[in-house]
């Protein structure tokens, strides 16, 4: 089994991950049609579109987090680091290592603060208490955590409020260093000012690493995000009033051009607020 | 649907005279539920009050005892206990000097009793200590003195205590009362007594039937001096075995159908799980006499060698097959109600399936393991059929000492005691029965303060 790299072969250029006509089927059930997206290196790219578009569909096929859902197939592929993660030898457990995720509603592990950071860590073998110590110290201040809760590491994880919690779950996801975060919709949980803290934290983070984040709200979006990627829904009629829907990525640019200039009316319109 | 049946509906929504007649009838409906349920808790209540009187009743109450020899003639305060080893003997010697050879049959001599009376004393007692002198000569041979030597040599004063008890003191009960008649009818009992018992020198007394003598004699003929050691421990050592046997297969196996047997649809091994999965389901509801009888044809008879038939381990081994399937299906049940938020996270920090479920999935299903565990203790406790089939004693005289001895249980004690045909029995079993709940409590409580402990660790 070949590991997956950690670092960017010289000819990989500023993609972080690419993705060539992937298809995502649930079962029988096509969920997206024809994607193709180059991630940038250290930016944020935000993933928008309506309800069912797939925006999650895509996400998660990033770093095989479909392969937990029984049923899932992804075809066409997704080049990370010049691998196709989809080739055969390739471990999913060694995909998610170097492209972790922070998910729509908080989840941390029902153990303390420490623990839930120091989870990671020791997952990859790593045992000592001076080194654990150092990495949740260094994860919670990466997510601008530490001064609220250094007092009380021993603390349950689920006893902060929900923006303490997507931010724990952020440093837990930092604390293994990985090359690049897929967030879905961190924030739809949360308060104006949590949310606030949370896209600080993102602009923050972009220093290190690759972000990539699915949102409903267009000024979060605008916001953060370097790029964007609009998603849509087509359909087609099947007999008996039944229909067959599946999700389609309609434009993709930097974000400045899709919400000023965007070049697909349908575009235009969602962003306009005239449909989603 | 027409616009005009909408508007009729939407009319009913505002009807105030509609919505109140409704109210009235759908309050009476909820009262009337809530009073069944009420009725269906007093009904439950009454039915183990019930119970717990009749235990009550029998094992604690007056009774009328005399003895062949009135301990205090023996013993300071007719405390045998205190008495050394070689005071006991000079006891035996005094009372029962001709029954000696038959105690050291008993309590002595391990081989067959058909050849104990033929074979030279070297044989019978080989091993253990005998005059040396004696060695050609049979038991019946040796003197009075020569026996109780060999008796106080090889038995623990402990033994003594119960075996003078039995055979020299040897109390009868001659009657006894029940809870309710001792406390509401002490003038009649006082006269019958007086009457009937007092000119014999036999004494009265209140009596618990539970006490620290019935909790370390052994099992006896005699219900004066019949205690439930031997049945303490046998159900004591079947459960804990039964469990160490059950528990991690149980889990193991509804770890692997939960966490492993996904497979792809229409895939032979999903089917094959599915399979597996529904019998599991149906062997729960087998009755336990079948899982007896499976015990009896493979453990006891086929595996009869290693388990060395009807013995503990072979008891313990059935019993873990019945309760497997329980353990099993509570396990599966706790597993699955792991939110699945907290798998995704796992998997989502590059964790290896195995390390999800060590460090995740179980913490946080342990709790519920547990409570399924409970359930399969307590039926373990005190299931009776299929011990009886695999071939639980009835009457022992030696306590298990190995999970190859054989042993009896509790509940088969009660069975055996409910069927005795003198009364004291009765109050014998109510006894054993009060010792059965108590057990059940103390391991229940033990598995309830595990649990807790888990929960609390999951909640820090
Ligand atoms: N586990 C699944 N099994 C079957 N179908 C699924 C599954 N998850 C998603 N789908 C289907 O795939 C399509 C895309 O879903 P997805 O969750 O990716 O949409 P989304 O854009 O993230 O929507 P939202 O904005 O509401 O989160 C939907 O039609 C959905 O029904
Ligand atoms: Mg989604």
């Amino acid at each position: 089994m070949s590991a997956v790299k950690a670092t960017a072969p010289a000819t990989s250029g500023a993609y972080a991950i690419e993705l060539k006509n992937v298809n995502v089927f649930y079962g029988e059930k096509l969920a997206v049609k024809d994607v193709n997206v180059n991630i940038q290196r250290q930016k944020i790219t935000a993933f928008i579109g309506p309800s069912g578009c797939g925006k999650s569909t895509v996400l998660r096929a990033l770093n095989r987090m479909n392969d937990l859902v029984l049923g899932a197939r992804v075809a066409g592929e997704v080049i990370y680091n010049g691998q196709n993660l989809y080739g055969p030898n390739i471990d999913p457990v060694e995909v998610r290592r170097r492209i972790g995720m922070v998910f729509q509603k908080a989840n941390p592990f029902p153990k303390s603060i420490y623990d839930n950071i120091a989870y990671g860590p020791r997952l990859l073998g790593i045992r000592g208490k001076q080194q654990l110590d150092d990495i949740v110290e260094r994860s919670l201040k990466g997510a601008f955590l530490w001064d609220e809760v250094k007092n009380d590491l021993k603390k349950s994880g689920l006893a902060l409020s929900g923006g303490q919690q997507q931010r724990l779950c952020i440093a837990r996801a930092v604390a293994i260093e990985p090359d690049v975060i897929l967030m879905d919709e961190p924030c739809s949980a949360l308060d104006p000012i949590a949310t606030q803290a949370i896209e600080e934290l993102m602009r923050e983070l972009v220093k290190t690493y690759t972000i990539v984040i699915v949102t409903h709200n267009m000024q979060q979006a605008q916001r953060v995000a370097d790029f964007t990627a609009f998603f849509s829904i087509r359909k087609e009629m099947l007999n008996e009033g039944k229909d067959r829907r599946w999700g389609v990525l309609v434009e993709y640019a930097p974000t400045a051009t899709i919400f000023n200039s965007p070049a697909n009316e349908e575009t235009e319109r969602y962003i306009g607020g005239e449909f989603g | 649907m027409t616009d005009n049946t909408l508007d009729t509906q939407i009319d009913l929504v505002r009807d105030e005279g509609f919505y109140q007649t409704n109210l009235r009838s759908r309050k009476f409906r909820g009262n009337l539920w809530k009073n069944f349920f009420l009725l269906a808790i007093i009904v439950a209540f009454g039915a183990l009050l019930a119970l717990f009187y009749n235990i009550a009743n029998s094992a604690f109450g007056y009774v009328v005892e005399d003895y062949a020899v009135n301990p205090t003639t023996l013993a300071p305060d007719g405390n045998l206990s205190a008495l050394r080893e070689d005071e006991l003997i000079a006891i035996l010697l005094e009372y029962q000097e001709r029954r000696l050879p038959v105690y050291i049959r008993d309590y002595v001599f391990t081989g067959d009793p058909t050849q104990f009376t033929t074979l030279p004393v070297s044989e019978v007692l080989a091993g253990k200590w005998y005059p040396p002198e004696t060695d050609a000569l049979t038991i019946r041979d040796l003197t009075p003195a020569q026996q109780a030597e060999v008796l106080e040599r090889n038995m623990d004063q402990a033994q003594m205590v119960t075996l003078i008890t039995e055979q020299v003191v040897d109390p009868v009960v001659l009657e006894s009362y029940t809870l309710v008649e001792s406390i509401f009818n002490r003038p009649a009992i006082e006269a019958e007594f007086q009457e009937e018992f007092v000119e014999q020198g036999a004494t009265l007394y209140f009596t618990s039937w539970v006490n620290l003598d019935f909790l370390t004699s052994p099992l006896s003929n005699n219900p004066a001096a019949a205690g439930a050691r031997t049945a303490i421990i046998g159900t004591l050592l079947v459960v804990i075995v039964t469990i160490c046997i059950a528990f991690p297969i149980g889990v193991g196996a509804a770890i692997y159908l939960e966490e492993y047997s996904d497979h792809q649809e229409g895939h032979f091994l999903t089917r094959m799980n599915r399979i597996i999965e529904t019998n599991i389901r149906n062997l729960a509801g087998v009755p336990s006499i079948i899982y007896g009888l499976l015990g009896l044809a493979v453990f006891v008879r086929t595996l009869g060698g290693v388990t060395g038939g009807r013995t503990i381990i072979s008891a313990s081994l059935t019993m873990a097959l019945l309760i497997l399937p329980v353990i099993i299906i509570n396990a599966q049940e706790a597993l699955r109600a792991v939110p699945s938020s907290l798998r995704d996270a796992s998997y989502g920090m590059g964790a290896t399936k195995w390390q999800t479920i060590y460090k995740v999935v179980m913490p946080s299903a342990i709790p519920g393991i547990l409570t399924g565990t409970i359930l399969a203790m307590s039926r373990a406790i005190g299931e009776t059929a299929p011990l009886i089939i695999v071939g639980a004693s009835t009457f022992i005289l030696f306590d298990p000492s190995s999970l190859q001895s054989r042993f009896t249980v509790l509940p088969i004690l009660i069975y055996n005691w409910t069927s005795r045909p003198q009364p004291e029995f009765k109050n014998l079993a109510a006894s054993a029965i009060i010792v059965l709940l108590v057990l059940l409590l103390i391991l229940n409580a033990t598995a309830i303060i595990l649990r807790q402990r888990a929960r609390k660790s999951l909640a820090s």
